[in-house]
């Protein structure tokens, strides 16, 4: 350009407006992709009545049929309930419950009985439930030391810090060391059927299937590896101070004994909620004729071990028979019923206003020609 | 080093010494003593010692922060002054206590020792290239005398005291008092471009004791002291006095060369110390270096504040629950669990316990929040350094974030404030039209639309300048034919000016003008055959078409402000004297002989079309003088000039009497050449509300010119103030009857019906009057006038309709910056439209500046090129620097470079509007998804005993925030678009949200943390409800803790994909990969931490050993979490469905509309792409809307008195003079030379026409951006006529629309898209052309609807253009 001799002249700048240096540098002229000139190509979606109504409707009309599926069969599921506390005077358990001392020697036994309306059929599920219990306290989840679980001789020996107070009792480790297991759940529960003509039998009862398999099989082993003796392998400590066996006495099942014993297993699996149910036992379906638990009377047997008053626990015990989707669960089927509902409705209500009121769509011809 | 140097650049905002002031005390005192504040400085000249008393700053910068050693502390110290740094080891180290931790310390630890030793890294690469750049300033080589002689000396060692000497082209190391230079009289010449910016050369002279000590032996013993003012900013004052040998002389500013200045055309000179370092005007000029925030900043700033707040309440009330519960139940329940040993009752355990959730809770406000917007914000600056549509082809310069963390408030610019020179313009002044005798040349274009032939003027004269253009060869006929009118009209180009020439060899001729107006004529004339070669005082020496003649210079009457002329006196060979005049042509044509009235006439209607060009005109006149009338007059003018007193006056009148009764010779048009794409850019920035004011240190009537033809000012405006009282109080009354006239005319243009909002505005601002009043009387005494008005300028500006402009000088705008006056000064400049200060000083820029920032509470934005725009810049909320041109000291000290002001609408139209869209949409989900994380816990803490218990896995939580939900989340972040590019060019109106900052506010953080809120009780209680009592297939219950951890934590993370998707609007490739991906990874992650390999290695940390593949293969949990996921997002989208579908925003509108094309085009093909094929009349409809204004462009920019210099022959140094008459000695053998080459060719008459100029063919010119460009124009003019009349009357629809997107669709239908493959067109080309022809479009949309009788405007504009031009002339 024409003044560009005003400007370039005084030597010490050298970049020069007819691109005089132009040729000689690279151009940094940058790179034209679609990614650095933001172009890439992009779907991009609008939110119109044509895609957000149907979505409504769709999402209606999947949640509804589902729902009412659910629902029946949460519905075809028994269950049945004994809370055993014994806060009632008239409970049979009343006593037991009323003097209970942590060394007392003697086992408190008491009995219930009560009256099944309906037949369970097949495997029927057998729970304690416990109420008011804090197994989610975050004191309370972290005292445990998994290594020891797993058999780690070293953690056998020396507990970890989480398991304090727990770790070591009369200067011995204590195995399992921690307060979940110490304040495992040590009532025993009976069942007897009180045949019409007068006969109490003993109800069978599997201990075993009852903890997830990975817990059984990966996370608690015994220590010693696969030694058979397990009171060896226990030597040098001792039980926590609730219990009134040490952990190599849980059963007499080498498979179902130490720490691979299933309702420590279960125990030691602490529940999300204050109140929470457990599997105890499974009465298995022996006879496809008959009826696992037929109609009837039944006594249920509770050594009463387990103290829960002093901080206003319930326990309970539990029957129930499962389905393909688990056990009794109305909510969700209410919930998806209801869920679906409301999208349905509310497709209706958004189609309505969108009609009634949209200035959009109405002149769709928003590009020219 | 190149390297090294974009390293630096992009690391590292300012490595320049300008921006950080240490003082240190020299070596002798080597002491970090704070001095007291200076009232006065003596320096004694060649004497350190007695210097040395006073600690003086030395020439020494430090810029840099650290060395090796005191790195890791001082880095680590100011990086915990970082609040959120100090928040986060404050949490860190209670989660060492085991009694509170309910977090592993790794969950706080990993992501704060990543953010600090990143921060680290980018600090020690910034201190390093400080240090690189300190030592560098530092040791340059200055000359020292010491001790009698001259040594070398680093800069550095320079001391307050020594004398200094420069040679020529050199930067002047410190702000020296100029002793003496090897010119007569003591003169030397500075160029000041590093500090003012203005490229043209400037004289100082020596004080007359002192010049006479010519070399340095003398300048050894001289031992005068200087008493002057403390170090201060004022570039324009310096005031002190030097006592040498018992007398005392004054000295001012013309005596000082300031550190930053170029020494130019002196050979060499010598000063004296007396501001070094950090005390130089320079340096106190450059402002203080603030941390940039932006908004969104500041915004989440008090939002963590804010959430602290909450955390610390969800803390208490959790704590009290905590408190309630160990006292009723866990004090029982401590046979299983017995208080730990530290606690021994309820309330310190709820103590401990508040710490705990505060831990917990603490993932809120994540610190990968302020990770994440760095990365974004990174990511937004790399798109911008990537943008090809930012990178000028010409210098070769991309566009360039050097901050990156000013990107989204590039969409929330209210304000733009530029420089004139060098950023609006070129700074070239070309030569473009001229009118002659009647008759116009210079049409660049003709109506054909064929590329006009750049004339080629070296084989007719082989002096011309090769980088003179002009297209019009009509004129170079003529000037070959003889016409003595041409010829004479040039002669008066060469003879009538104050340029210096400079041969170095024979024919490189180099022009130093002080105007680059001068500059531009000069050439002009030496193009076409009167080449000026020298001059000496009494003599001008030209080439006339290749005979050199010696024309004795008799006068020179000179230039100034209110004469607006300047003629010279010459009495050529033939002994003939003839004045030769050329000036402002209002001044001109009253001074002509009434029998050029016809002439006068036609010349007048050429002036009116170069005006309405946008280019400076100036008149030209001759007068034949008999030799009487000069004797008479040179007489008087003698007087005159001897005159002790009035001297100006008499002067004055003395010229008035001889430049009577000329003779009209033409008018010359001159444009200041804009850069490309100035005015579309302009108008676009204004459509989207942004208010554009040019702060420049320029003229005023140069920058009104500007003002004018870069669109700023229009002729349909109401009115332009301009403000040039010298007092405080003519300033105040100026001011005000500008208002007075504002609310005045607004109200006769909106009639009656509004008359009692314009009573109640009024009264209003009549109030603020009244309380400026009497203070004013007072001197300023009541500081607190200010708060007392606090509303005044919006509910002024409200009441304000219509456009003005206001034009306000440096001297004026120093009254309106004080304290008392700011408001009013800010409530009358705000209710314009456009605002140019001119004559303003660098440091006035930053406090307009600051004054916008303080009163308007709006994001402001600077753009400059030049070192004087350095502290309006760096005051700014954003700086831009033009880079490619001189200095790059407004480059360093800017936020973002790039090398064309036009790139400005693509960076805040697109990038800034993208990344403020980003940004807030991914603070929005941001904080929805930690609530929804969170706040699980808090539920949860009901159910747990309130013991801190989290829900989730602590690798989840550890996770949450850094793998599972952060890339989708940044894809947004980064690549998200509402529209696309071209939509936010076409629709200004799109940029207004972030104006009104719309997108992310505290109401729409609370309704994100609602939404989260919500999301964590559907989270927290649908899993609960289920799972409570359910079993599993096999009868082993689900409520188990680990469980429920796995189906929330899965619930959570499917809910916030879900949503990211729903928010995510622009779904690229990676944006599917990130979301897929990070669900993927969820899942993949958690399968590894569940697994068994890793439990067998460390069965004490994973204690989830087979938790996922045993939760996530049972229906009932997929049926928790789809539960979950529907409740969650049904209602969300029912919410946006209906916000979209009855009150959509313009950008929900653009993007369907643009959805509905895109299926339209499908089967319709690219129907609509050749709407607009051409340019070709769009020059034709520009200069229809402006209407003939004429403005008289005098620009000269120089000062006046430079005449006076020339006809003294004080500014001739022998050296030139001696090259001057060499030159006139050797001339004619040299033309004879050239004559002898010229033979064998053809005659010079005839060479015009036969060289085709073959370099045009193939090379493309490039075109002037005021010709019409045509961009493919040659091949349908016809239609493009049409289809131009036809955008003309569609543009103004759309514009109304603008304004109202929900108004009814039939209106607006058609328009845009016209309008859209226009643009699209327009924008997708590169070429000059196409961005003329966005111009018509956009000047069409920005004119045509502003007032309804667009095509009515030829009579109404012509009333309104006497006025406009009468108020441009009132200076």
């Amino acid at each position: 350009m024409m003044a560009s001799s005003y400007k370039d002249e005084d030597g010490h700048i050298s970049v020069s407006g007819t691109g005089a240096g132009a040729g000689s540098l690279p151009s940094k002229k940058p790179e034209n992709t679609a990614f650095k000139q933001q172009r890439l190509p992009a779907w991009q979606p609008v939110l119109t009545a044509g895609t957000v109504l149907p979505a409504f409707f769709i999402i209606g009309l999947i949640f509804i049929p589902i729902g009412i599926g659910l629902y029946v069969t949460s519905n075809n599921i028994k269950e049945f309930e004994i809370d055993y506390t014994g806060l009632d005077p008239s409970s049979p358990c009343f006593n037991c419950s009323q003097n209970f001392s942590w060394n007392s020697t003697k086992p408190c036994t008491c009995s219930i009985p009560f009256y099944l309306e309906q037949p369970y059929e097949s495997n029927v599920f057998m729970y304690y439930g416990l109420s008011n219990f804090y197994q989610n306290h975050r004191r309370y989840v972290k005292s445990r030391d998994d290594s020891q679980l797993n058999g780690n001789e070293e953690s056998l020996r020396k507990p970890s810090k989480e398991c304090e107070p727990y770790a070591r009792h009369d200067n011995r480790p204590i195995a399992p060391c921690g307060a979940i297991a110490n304040s495992m759940f040590n009532d025993t529960l009976e069942l007897f059927y009180s045949d019409p003509n007068g006969t109490k039998t003993q109800i069978p009862l599997t201990a075993t299937g009852i903890a997830w398999w990975t817990d059984k099989h990966v996370k608690f082993r015994n220590p010693g590896g696969n030694n058979d003796n397990l009171t060896a392998a226990f030597q040098g400590t001792t039980k926590p101070i609730n219990w009134r066996r040490p952990a190599y006495e849980l059963d007499s099942d080498p498979e179902n004994n130490g720490f691979i014993n299933e309702d420590f297993i279960v125990w030691m699996r602490t529940a999300a909620l204050p109140t929470f149910r457990k599997l105890y036992r499974i009465i298995q379906r022996r006879n496809t004729m008959v009826p696992t638990l037929p109609r009837g009377n039944y006594t249920l047997e509770v050594v009463y071990n387990y103290p829960v008053r002093s901080f206003d626990g319930r326990k309970r015990m539990i029957f129930s028979t499962i389905s393909w989707m688990g056990g009794k669960n109305p909510f969700l089927g209410i919930a998806y019923i209801t869920v679906g509902s409301v999208c349905f409705l509310l497709g209706v209500i958004l189609l309505f206003i969108h009609h009634k009121y949209d200035n959009r769509n109405n002149n769709p011809d928003i590009s020219s020609n | 080093m190149t390297v090294l140097k974009t390293l630096q650049e992009q690391w590292f905002p300012l490595p320049v010494p300008l921006h950080r002031k240490k003082k240190k005390t020299g070596s002798a005192g080597g002491r970090w003593e704070k001095r007291r504040t200076e009232e006065e400085r003596k320096v004694k000249a060649n004497d350190r010692e007695y210097n040395e008393k006073f600690q003086y700053a030395s020439n020494c910068i430090m810029t840099s922060k650290y060395n090796v050693l005191t790195f890791l502390p001082v880095n680590l110290f100011e990086q915990f002054q970082e609040v959120a740094n100090t928040y986060f080891l404050f949490l860190l180290i209670l989660q060492l206590i085991p009694q509170i931790s309910s977090l592993s310390w790794f969950t706080t630890i990993v992501p704060l020792a990543l953010v600090l030793s990143i921060t680290a890294v980018k600090d020690a690469t910034d201190d390093y290239f400080r240090h690189k750049s300190d030592n560098q300033v530092n040791n340059r080589q200055s000359r020292v005398l010491i001790r009698g002689s001259l040594q070398n000396e680093k800069w550095m060692n320079v001391r307050v005291g020594d004398i200094i000497k420069l040679e020529n082209n050199q930067f002047v190391s410190a702000d020296l008092l100029l002793l003496s230079s090897s010119e007569p009289h003591g003169l030397c010449y500075i160029e000041t471009a590093e500090l003012d910016g203005e490229t043209n050369m400037k004289v100082r002279q020596s004080v007359s004791v002192t010049a006479e000590l010519g070399d340095p032996n003398n300048l050894a013993t001289f031992d005068g002291e200087v008493v002057c003012e403390p170090p201060n900013n004022k570039l324009d004052r310096f005031c002190g006095a030097l006592c040498w040998r018992d007398k005392k002389y004054p000295l001012t500013n013309q005596n000082m060369l300031l550190r930053g200045c170029v020494l130019r055309n002196t050979e060499a000179c010598y000063g004296l110390v007396i501001f070094a370092g950090p005390d130089t005007k320079l340096m106190q000029n450059s402002g203080r270096t603030k941390f940039k925030r932006t908004s969104i900043d500041r915004l989440m700033n008090t939002l963590v504040l804010w959430i602290f707040g909450f955390l610390v309440c969800m803390g208490v009330i959790l704590a009290v629950g905590n408190a309630v519960w160990e006292k009723e139940v866990g004090s029982l329940f401590q046979s299983y669990l017995p208080w730990e040993p530290p606690v021994d009752n309820f309330l310190f355990s709820s103590f401990l316990s508040f710490w705990s959730y505060v831990i917990i809770l603490n993932t809120v406000m994540p610190i990968s929040l302020y990770v994440s917007v760095e990365v974004i914000r990174l990511g937004h600056s790399y798109f911008i350094n990537w943008d090809r549509q930012m990178f000028c082809s010409q210098r070769n310069t991309a566009a360039e974030a050097r901050t990156t963390t000013l990107n989204e408030e590039l969409g929330q610019v209210e304000y733009i404030f530029s420089d004139k020179t060098g950023t609006l313009t070129q700074n070239i002044m070309s030569f473009n039209k001229c009118s002659i005798n009647g008759q116009t040349y210079g049409e660049g274009t003709d109506r054909m639309g064929t590329q006009p032939k750049r004339l080629d003027f070296t084989p007719f004269n082989s002096l011309a300048d090769p980088d003179f253009s002009f297209y019009d060869d009509k004129l170079l006929e003529l000037v070959k034919v003889g016409d003595p009118h041409a010829q004479e009209f040039f002669r008066l180009l060469s003879l009538c000016h104050t340029v210096m020439s400079e041969e170095k060899s024979e024919g490189e001729l180099v022009y130093k003008a002080q105007s680059p107006d001068e500059g531009a004529l000069v050439t002009a004339a030496r193009n076409f055959g009167f080449v000026f070669r020298s001059r000496t005082p009494g003599t001008i020496t030209t080439t006339e078409m290749g005979r050199t003649v010696t024309y004795s210079l008799l006068a020179i009457l000179d230039f100034n402000n209110i004469r607006k002329r300047m003629s010279v006196i010459v009495r050529n060979p033939e002994g003939r004297i003839r004045l030769y005049c050329k000036g402002a042509d209002t001044v001109l044509l009253e001074r002509l002989h009434p029998s050029n009235q016809e002439l006068m006439a036609v010349t007048s209607d050429h002036l009116n079309e170069y005006g309405a060009d946008g280019l400076r005109t100036l008149a030209l006149a001759f007068r034949d003088l008999s030799e009487e009338e000069w004797e008479v007059w040179s007489e008087s003018h003698q007087f005159a000039d001897k005159a002790t007193d009035c001297r100006e006056d008499r002067l004055a009148a003395a010229y008035d009497k001889i430049e009577q009764d000329m003779m009209l010779l033409g008018a010359t048009a001159i444009e200041d050449k804009l850069q490309e794409g100035v005015p579309e850019t302009i108008a676009l920035l204004s459509l989207a509300n942004i208010k554009v004011w040019v702060l420049t240190g320029d003229k005023q009537e140069t920058a009104v010119n500007i003002g004018y033809s870069c669109k700023m000012l229009t002729d349909d405006m109401g009115e332009v103030f301009i403000i040039g009282g010298h007092t405080v109080q003519s300033v105040r009354q100026e001011l005000r009857r500008a208002r007075e006239r504002m609310v005045e005319m607004s109200r006769a243009r909106d009639g009656e019906k509004r008359e009692g909002m314009e009573g109640r505005a009024e009264a209003c601002f009549m109030g603020n009057g009244f309380g400026g009043g009497p203070e004013g009387d007072g001197g300023g005494g009541k500081p607190l006038q200010g708060s007392s008005f606090p509303s005044p300028p919006s509910s002024f500006m409200d009441s304000i309709s219509g456009e003005f402009g206001l034009v306000i000088n440096g001297h004026s705008l120093a009254h309106a910056l004080e304290a008392d006056m700011e408001l009013e000064f800010v409530s009358t400049a705000c209710a314009c439209k456009a605002v140019i200060c001119c004559r303003v000083t660098p440091l006035q820029k930053a406090q307009v500046v600051e004054l916008i920032k303080k009163y308007r509470k709006a994001v402001t934005l600077a753009v400059g090129d030049g070192a004087n725009d350095v502290s309006m810049i760096k005051s700014a909320h954003i700086g831009v620097g033009i880079s490619g041109q001189e200095g790059i000291q407004a480059v360093l000290a800017s936020d973002y470079s790039f090398a064309q002001f036009r790139f400005l609408q693509r960076l805040l139209l697109v990038h800034g509007r993208w990344s403020y869209l980003r940004m807030c949409r991914f603070l929005c989900y941001f904080f929805y998804k930690n609530f929804a994380f969170t706040m699980v816990h808090f539920w949860f803490g009901f159910f747990c005993g309130f013991s801190a218990q989290t829900v989730y896995d602590q690798y989840f939580i550890t996770l949450y925030n850094i793998v599972y939900t952060s890339l989708p989340v940044l894809a947004m972040g980064i690549f998200d678009q509402d529209v696309p590019e071209q939509r936010s060019l076409e629709y200004p109106k799109l940029y207004e949200p972030g104006q009104l900052n719309l997108l992310f506010n505290k109401k729409e953080f609370f309704i994100c943390i609602a939404q989260g809120i919500y999301t964590s009780v559907v989270l927290f209680f649908v899993p609960y409800a289920v799972l409570s009592n359910s079993t599993q297939s096999n009868g082993v219950p689900l409520a188990d803790y680990q469980t429920f951890a796995v189906t929330t934590a899965t619930a959570l993370v499917i809910v916030v994909s879900v949503q990211i998707a729903l928010d995510t609007g622009f779904w690229t490739v990676i944006n599917h990969v990130f979301v897929w991906g990070s669900l993927g990874s969820y899942f993949t992650i958690m399968f590894a931490l569940h697994s068994q390999t890793l439990f067998r290695i460390f069965p004490n940390q994973f204690h989830f050993v087979g938790c996922a593949q045993s939760t996530l293969l049972k229906p009932v949990v997929w049926l928790t979490i789809a539960l979950a996921t529907a409740i969650c997002v049904v209602p969300v989208l029912a919410f946006r469905f209906l916000k979209l579908d009855l009150k959509p925003q313009l950008s929900d509108t653009v993007r369907y509309t643009q959805l509905v094309l895109q299926k339209r085009r499908k089967p319709a093909g690219r129907s609509l792409g050749g709407v607009w094929r051409g340019a070709g009349s769009v020059s034709e409809s520009r200069l229809g809307t402006r209407g003939g204004s004429r403005r008289s462009g005098y620009a000269f920019a120089h000062q006046e008195g430079f005449g006076e210099l020339i006809t003294s022959g004080k500014n001739m140094r022998l050296s030139s003079l001696g090259l001057a008459s060499f030159a006139s000695r050797h001339s004619s053998s040299w033309i004879e030379t050239l004559r002898r080459k010229k033979n064998p060719h053809t005659p010079p008459s005839a060479s015009g026409d036969s060289s085709p100029a073959p370099s045009r063919a193939s090379g493309p010119v490039p075109p002037l951006s005021n010709s019409s460009s045509v961009l493919g124009g040659s091949q349908e003019t016809p239609i493009e006529e049409e289809t131009v009349t036809e955008a003309r009357q569609d543009v103004p629809t759309v514009s109304c629309s603008f304004g109202q997107p929900a108004a009814s669709g039939s209106a607006r239908a058609s328009p845009p898209d016209d309008l859209t493959s226009a643009a699209v067109r327009s924008h997708g080309t590169d070429s000059p052309g196409g961005w003329t022809l966005s111009l018509g479009t956009v000047q069409e949309a920005l004119f045509g609807w502003k007032g309804t009788e667009v095509r009515v405007d030829a009579s109404d504009n012509q009333e309104s253009q006497h006025v406009a031009m009468e108020t441009s002339q009132a200076e």
